[in-house]
């Protein structure tokens, strides 16, 4: 049997194909990430050409409504950029944006969870109370508090430059103690089987161990949790942007689309925020039913 | 035999901290509580031969088996490796290859996400015991043919194996650094009679043919019997009797061995009324004084319940140590069964 | 004499997606009023499922696919599970490996007993709670008039499986199905539960379904033994002639097998392979591929039970009709 008909044939798959919310959502969650990722090459228009803009075609309406037109199936706004292409580049970078704070939240999680886990005793007691001092700050608080002291730190160029990357920090940051809590779990439950005491006798090192038979038996919980967990990074950075906090106005993601469409909201051009606030539902929602179906059907309990 | 032994403990002990948080100690104004899981325990194990530890669960026999192979510290007496200091000797990677242990759980000592293969070859990496890729894979092979599997079964995962097929996998997971002395963990406590009978005649072959020494941990003493030269009985931390296993089985001395053996039932006692031992094992954490059978010791006096009996040499089996007062003072009617 | 408990030709299965399971094939046995039936077998052999099914308490999505089972010749498999939880309990008492899964840690042993006594025998709460404190001193727990208001996680493991039993019997059912009920404790003290067991059944003339992989508390504790393998009954008999003169050759094997404790022996005698997964059960008799008796008929024709010398057995090799080839016995 090859590999693809081993995967077709593999019990995750099979819940997968029955299960409908699954497959919609899969749908919904590959057509949000092809349009963001192939932004370039896939949108009609480059709404960061300023040469390409026209203020003729300001506030035109969505396609469905008179004076619309496919030219811009989603309207455009107040400077005449086209919707569709603004909310693929934005998808663009909110996805970029939570993958990376997601990627940075799990290494830093699984590498504090590993160690306590393993370790125990007073590392475990230190690293576990870091870990719930930093879940009594709400997300928001944190972001808000390591984007400000970059904000004060850097000097202004070299923020705006870095903005990005201080976004992706300080939501990662906020999110790590989940992923710590979760492994350590784990690592407590796989420490004490008898395969790693096995390990043990034979003198692997504690590091070797941890990655070698701890690590891959906890990934299945850890799946889960990124992939909920992305649903809310990208929430984050949305919040974090619609603030004014978040990414540089220079790469507008979905959260900044909507904080500018807002402004036009009860002047009667409504698709400037409602079509990026679809775009956003659409795309955390998606991805949030994906982690709760991979939830049940990692779960054996429920199987 | 001036040989020394493979594994000797000497008066080994292993306690354990299992007080509340500190926060919780202070608040209920309680001390530190120790769990003594092994107290002071002695015996050595010649080589090529099988000493059993019997017992019910919180005796201690599964602390002496980690202890065995250094995955615990002891926490006073001595652990010797062929003569050496056992964390000594785990220091050289050519001394610990020669110790190995196989586990009582055939489900949870494989790892689940490792093809078996891998799994068995892990102390042959770890040990650098194979050259290249060809080589490991062929010695792979051999050890599942010698454990009755087929060289084939490496490319599969645990999952797909019964519960006697992984102890073999277990086996030969443990035969692969080339051992000496193994630690077996009621390795069949987990298996269903039948496959019982398979992996003792294995166990049992692999000595006569690999000379190996076991320690071997069970609370049954009927597979204890059919595996054992030496047998020590442990209760609540301490071992209360040690000998030869045929003298054990036919003249078991100290009364609680003598309870154990009465509260198996065996297929001769069809429809048979039995007496059974009274009482439950008291907490290791607050063991009773003097002897520590004795509230449940149909011969317990006021010595029994001040005075730790010593591990000596019975009267009318000098091969036999047993630490009772009622057997040194002669009140267990040794004498007078024999003769009956 | 009529039979307490009929199951005839029971069959249990489970849909799966790879096609649908059969955990029990035909499986059929009686129980007598007062008796003790034994079921042995290894893990996967069907025993549990075959007390689950009778207390209604299969887990889903395992269901009786066909066959009956009759307490005093009413149907009760297919009762609508009101119905159900009415017999369980106030007629078939139940009794599990772990007694935390009978036991509410949230209540009082006393409050469990009372509220079984109140609900099944409808009497007043303090004639219950009298006939609970009878009954915890029957089962031999110390102080029985104090500890009746302890949780369960305030006895030790022996005393909560001696409570479990309590609970079983209180509402005085015709019969308890016990699912390894001294598996979990220690040597000492899985003898004192059996003791106990068994006299409060032949005091209160309950008949006792007992299932368990330990031949040696079969042995003296039932009347009649069941062996089972792959879902099927392989040997019924008198629980003597099955452990000393099994007929099958399963049941003979599966004895000779178990380790002596009067007397070492060079090698024990042992059933090589193992019991196939349910998914690959083999054509006609289920034991025919680790079988050393195995014949052609064997392969093809699946035995029902027959009249062996002292039991009966799922064997061809006792078939009168048509006698085979048979090697040796």
């Amino acid at each position: 049997m090859n590999a693809i008909s081993r995967l077709w044939d593999s019990d995750l798959f099979w819940s997968f194909r029955t299960t409908p919310t699954a497959v919609v959502s899969a749908v919904v969650a590959l057509i949000c990430i092809v349009g963001a990722i192939g932004a370039p090459g896939l949108a009609p228009y480059n709404p960061f050409d300023l040469a390409s803009l026209d203020l003729m075609d300001a506030f035109n309406p969505p396609f469905f409504m008179e004076e619309g037109s496919l030219a811009h199936p989603f309207g455009t706004d107040d400077q005449g950029r086209d919707m569709l292409s603004a909310i693929m580049y934005g998808a663009r970078v909110s996805l970029f944006v939570g993958v990376s704070a997601t990627a940075f939240a799990l290494l830093l999680g699984v590498l504090v969870g590993l160690i306590a886990g393993y370790a125990g005793g007073a590392v475990d007691a230190v690293l576990m109370r870091i870990a719930d001092i930093q879940l009594t700050f709400p997300s928001i608080l944190v972001a808000l508090m390591v984007d400000g002291v970059a904000r004060a730190a850097l000097p202004r160029e070299m923020h705006d430059h870095l903005a990005l990357y201080v976004v992706i920090f300080a939501i990662g940051v906020s999110d790590w103690p989940r992923f710590a809590r979760t492994v350590r779990g784990s690592t407590l439950v796989e420490r004490n089987k008898e395969y790693v005491l096995a390990a043990r006798v034979i003198g692997i090192t504690p590091a070797r161990i941890m990655l070698t038979h701890v690590l891959p038996n906890v990934l299945g919980p850890l799946l889960v949790l990124a992939t909920l967990n992305l649903g809310l990074a990208i929430l984050s950075e949305a919040t974090l942007s619609f603030l004014g906090v978040g990414v540089p106005p220079t790469q507008p993601s979905l959260g900044t689309l909507i904080r500018i469409g807002n402004d036009f909201l009860f002047s009667g051009e409504w698709w400037i925020t409602i079509f990026p606030g679809l775009a956003l539902v659409a795309m955390v929602l998606s991805v949030n039913l994906l982690g709760d179906w991979l939830r049940d059907a990692l779960n054996p309990r429920l199987r | 035999m001036s040989e020394a032994p493979i594994f000797e403990a000497r008066d080994l002990s292993r306690y354990f901290d299992v007080s509340k948080p500190a926060l919780q100690r202070l608040l209920a104004r309680e001390g530190r509580r120790t769990l003594k899981a092994v107290d002071g325990v002695s015996f050595a194990i010649p080589r090529g031969t099988t000493l059993s530890l019997v017992g019910e669960s919180g005796c201690g026999k599964s602390t002496v088996a980690r202890l065995a192979v250094g995955l615990y510290e002891p926490s006073g007496g001595e652990a010797l490796f062929e003569g050496q200091d056992l964390a000594e000797a785990r220091r050289s990677v050519a001394q610990r290859r020669r110790m190995q242990m196989i586990f009582q759980d055939p489900y949870a000592s494989l790892n689940p996400r490792w093809r078996v293969a891998d799994i068995i070859g892990e102390p042959l990496r770890a040990f650098g015991m194979a050259q290249g890729k060809a080589a490991l894979r062929e010695k792979v092979g051999a050890l599942l043919k010698q454990v009755g599997l087929s060289p084939t079964d490496g490319n599969r995962f645990p999952h797909e194996f019964s519960g006697g097929q992984r102890q073999r996998i277990s086996i030969a997971r443990a035969l692969s650094s080339n051992p000496d002395f193994l630690v077996c963990d009621e390795p069949t406590s987990a298996l269903d009679v039948s496959v019982q009978a398979q992996i003792l005649n294995l166990m049992k072959g692999l000595q006569r043919e690999l000379g190996l020494t076991y320690l071997f941990i069970s609370h049954n003493l009927a597979v204890v019997r059919q595996v054992s030269d030496q047998v020590g009985v442990m209760y609540l931390g301490r071992i209360v009797e040690s000998a030869p296993a045929e003298t054990l089985f036919t003249t078991p001395r100290h009364p609680y061995t003598r309870a154990l053996m009465e509260a198996i039932p065996d297929l001769d006692m069809v429809g048979k009324e039995r007496q059974p031992v009274g009482g439950e094992v008291p907490s290791p954490i607050s063991p009773p004084s003097g002897c520590t059978f004795n509230p449940r010791c149909p011969l317990a006096n006021g010595r029994c319940r001040a005075e730790r009996p010593a591990l000596i040499a019975a009267r009318g089996t000098p091969e036999t140590l047993v630490a009772c007062h009622a057997v040194e003072e002669g009140r267990d009617g040794f004498g007078i069964r024999a003769a009956a | 004499m009529a039979a307490l408990l009929e199951v005839r030709d029971l069959v249990v299965e489970f849909p799966t997606r790879r096609g649908t399971l059969r955990a029990l094939d035909r499986v059929s046995f009686d129980i007598a009023p007062g008796e003790v039936l034994g079921v042995v077998g290894e893990s996967g052999a069907g025993k549990s499922m075959t007390g689950a099914a009778i207390i209604g308490l299969l887990e889903p999505p395992g269901r009786v696919a066909g066959g009956s089972i009759s307490l005093r010749g009413q149907r009760i498999d297919n009762l609508p599970p009101r119905e159900m939880r009415k017999i369980r309990g106030k007629r078939i008492g139940a009794i599990f490996q772990d007694p935390l899964t009978t036991l509410n840690p949230l209540y009082t042993v006393g409050r469990q007993l009372t509220e079984t006594m109140r609900t099944h025998l409808g009497i007043d709460a303090a004639e219950a709670r009298r006939r609970a404190i009878g009954w915890l001193e029957m089962v031999g727990i110390p102080a029985a008039s104090e500890r009746i208001d302890a949780y369960p996680h305030q006895f030790s493991g022996g005393m909560r499986q001696r409570v479990v039993i309590a609970l079983a019997l209180c509402a005085e059912p015709e019969m308890v199905v016990a699912d390894e009920p001294t598996t979990a404790l220690d040597v000492s003290i899985q003898a004192q539960v059996i003791a106990l067991l068994k006299r409060l059944t032949r005091e209160k003339g309950t008949s006792v379904m007992l299932i368990t992989h330990d031949m040696g508390v079969i042995a003296e504790t039932a009347d009649r033994v069941a062996v089972m393998y792959a879902g099927r009954v392989a040997e019924i008999g008198p629980v003597r002639s099955v452990v000393k003169a099994a007929a099958h050759p399963y049941s003979a094997g599966l004895m000779a097998s178990i380790p002596p404790l009067t007397h070492k022996v060079d090698h024990l005698p042992q059933i090589d392979g193992a019991m196939p997964r349910l998914n690959a059960i083999p054509t006609g008799c289920a034991y025919n591929p680790r079988c050393p008796h195995v014949f052609d008929r064997c392969r093809v024709e699946r035995p029902e039970l027959i009249d062996a010398p002292e039991t009966k057995a799922a064997c061809w090799l006792f078939d009168s009709h048509a006698p085979r080839e048979r090697s040796h016995v």
